[in-house]
């Protein structure tokens, strides 16, 4: 892995979109948290994909169906390796973390759980990782617990021990889409082992930005969307203990799933291809390689002391630009957060705060963030959020604080 | 390209400034709705108390953009006083207002009858700007969606 610094000028040429103007201005991309941006590099692979090899998988015995049926397998390593996992095998590849989460809640879920077992979530999860433990807990009967916040945005986990009991399963973020909070995982996860529990650790905020090892955070489940670490969209992943998707039925019925079928029934395919029905997103999954080769080039390690530098920036550059009239959620030290800022200013609206921004061709996202429960212990309906990446830089930041001072000035009252 | 100016007319902060008709009613006497935009979290409730056949009091309450609390706030000023049937025309002109399949994309009105001022509308012309802003569309509708519904509980 490269120790060389993040050289960002170099890395935003690498972004064909960045590049565009919008209302105006030049592009401040500062919605990452949302989706990422697409470098050169992955739009290529895509193309290369299609104009090349573009075939069905694991069907033909012909030149190109074998190199397309090589590129997935390679990417497949190449994930497992980006992620700590011990084999390829124990990476599934999904849509995005949705699918991942409610594969798990399927096909784990309703073969383990029944009539009063705990599911232990947070308060700060996305819908994603809450909804689908809410639709088994509708049917299952079984019971939802969750993990307080303190004051400053964090997991309370003074009374973990007593939360944990009757729990089966831990479902945390290790990163907040809004808050930025990187919730201790391998804590949580040593805890949920202590009472028998497993831990499902949804990654998706987390992956695109640090370097991810699943063996430290000795989760069981890990799950998290290309889209969002400059990967395509419609591709996402779900990486499981070998032995715990081994014994999982098949969530989706359907072709390439099977090993047999027969008039009487069918014989599922082993892991992962068990989970994986129907024809995949194969140039999606060559082109979210392509991603991992990215930012593998650039370092995960490179990229994290990028953003922690850019935070520390964004966050000492608006708190002396506005004081008290700018509020940023959760934690403010450092070391337990990430780049998403999510803002309050001066009561103004978020959509409105939004809507000004975008006359200066900034992009931030104004909203609830699929984090109801959250925005209700916040006490708001929405936050103005900017997220930052790895292409983006201080002068992004610069633009983001005069567009709050043209929000201020328009909205002044 | 659609200004700002073009969204956030001086009438329409106004309202956000100072909305009239906030607050809430005892229910009963009164009926109440509430709405919610999934986009942005927004929540809005319409409370109206229909005596005489006639909307004798309205109020909103809730949390919202300066567009969907004007919208309402115009709306609430818009529909006092008027039959539930009144209300609905109201109600039926607005939405053609706000929609895009009425008007060119930036907002002009397509045919020549359908000038400002021709509807009927009042302050509420103010907000045919939104139009040019479509993802804004929802704040604007949110309030007249919730009286729609409020409208349907008065059985008339
Ligand atoms: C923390 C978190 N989990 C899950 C998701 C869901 O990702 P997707 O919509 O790609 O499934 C998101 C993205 O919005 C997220 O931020």
């Amino acid at each position: 892995m490269s120790t060389a610094t993040l050289n960002v000028t170099t890395v935003k040429a690498d972004f064909p979109l960045l590049g565009r103007e919008v209302n105006g201005h030049p592009i401040v991309y500062l919605d990452s948290g949302a989706t990422s941006q697409k470098p050169r590099q992955v739009l290529d692979a895509l193309d290369r994909y299609y104009e090349e090899i573009n075939a069905n998988i694991h069907r033909g015995a012909y030149l190109i169906a074998e190199k397309a049926t090589t590129a997935v397998e390679d990417s497949r390593a190449a994930l497992a390796g980006f992620v700590g996992a011990s084999a390829a095998e124990e990476i599934v590849f999904t849509k995005n973390a949705t699918e991942s989460i409610n594969l798990v809640a399927h096909s784990w879920g309703r073969t383990n759980l029944s009539e009063g077992d705990v599911i232990l979530l947070t308060t700060l999860e996305h819908h994603a990782n809450i909804v689908p433990w809410q639709q088994l807990a509708a049917e299952r009967g079984v019971v939802i617990r969750w993990i307080p916040l303190d004051d400053d945005g964090r997991l309370d986990l003074t009374d973990l021990d007593q939360l944990l009991d009757g729990v089966r399963l831990v479902a945390v973020s290790a990163a907040s889409n809004v808050l930025g909070t990187l919730p201790p995982v391998r804590r949580i996860a040593d805890a949920a082992h202590a009472v028998g529990a497993l831990c499902l650790v949804d990654a998706s905020q987390w992956v695109p930005h640090y370097p991810t090892n699943v063996a430290d955070w000795d989760c069981d489940f890990m799950v998290f969307t290309g889209h969002k670490m400059c990967g395509p969209t419609g591709i996402g992943l779900l990486w499981g203990r070998r032995h715990l998707l081994d014994a999982m039925p098949p969530f989706m019925g359907g072709g390439s799933m099977i090993q047999n079928v027969t008039f009487e029934g069918f014989t599922p395919a082993d892991v992962p291809t068990r989970f994986e029905a129907g024809t995949q997103p194969i140039a999606e999954i060559v082109g979210l390689r392509a991603a991992v080769d990215y930012l593998n080039a650039i370092g995960m390690e490179a990229i994290r002391q990028h953003e922690l530098d850019l935070t520390a920036y964004a966050m000492r550059t608006l708190t002396e630009r506005f004081g008290d009239d700018l509020a940023i959620h959760g934690p403010h030290d450092l070391e337990n957060r990430g780049g998403t800022l999510s803002l309050a200013y001066r009561g103004i609206h978020p959509h409105d705060l939004s809507q000004v921004l975008d006359q200066h061709g900034i992009c931030v996202r104004a909203g609830h963030h699929c984090a109801k429960p959250l925005m209700k212990v916040l006490g708001v309906n929405a936050t103005a959020r900017a997220s930052l990446y790895l292409y983006n830089d201080e002068s992004d930041v610069d633009a983001l604080a005069d567009g709050l001072a043209a929000a201020g000035d328009f909205f002044a009252f | 390209m659609a200004g700002l100016e073009d969204l956030y007319r001086e009438v329409i902060l106004d309202h956000y400034r100072s909305p009239r008709n906030r607050g809430e009613l005892e229910t009963p006497p009164a009926i109440m709705a509430e709405g919610f935009n999934p986009l942005c979290g927004d929540e809005i409730q319409v409370y109206l108390l229909v005596e005489d056949g006639v909307i004798a009091e309205i109020r909103i309450g809730g949390q919202g953009c300066s567009i969907s609390q004007s919208s309402a706030s115009m709306m609430s000023a818009a529909v006092l006083g008027r039959t539930p049937d009144g209300a609905r025309e109201v109600l039926r002109s607005f939405k053609e207002m706000m929609s895009i399949h009425e008007h060119g994309l930036d907002g002009e009105p397509i045919s020549t009858d359908d000038q400002p001022g021709a509807s009927g509308l009042g302050d509420l012309e103010a907000l045919r700007g939104v139009v040019k802003f479509p993802v804004r569309i929802k704040c604007a509708t949110l309030g007249w969606n919730t009286l729609d519904q409020v409208l349907d509980q008065t059985g008339t």
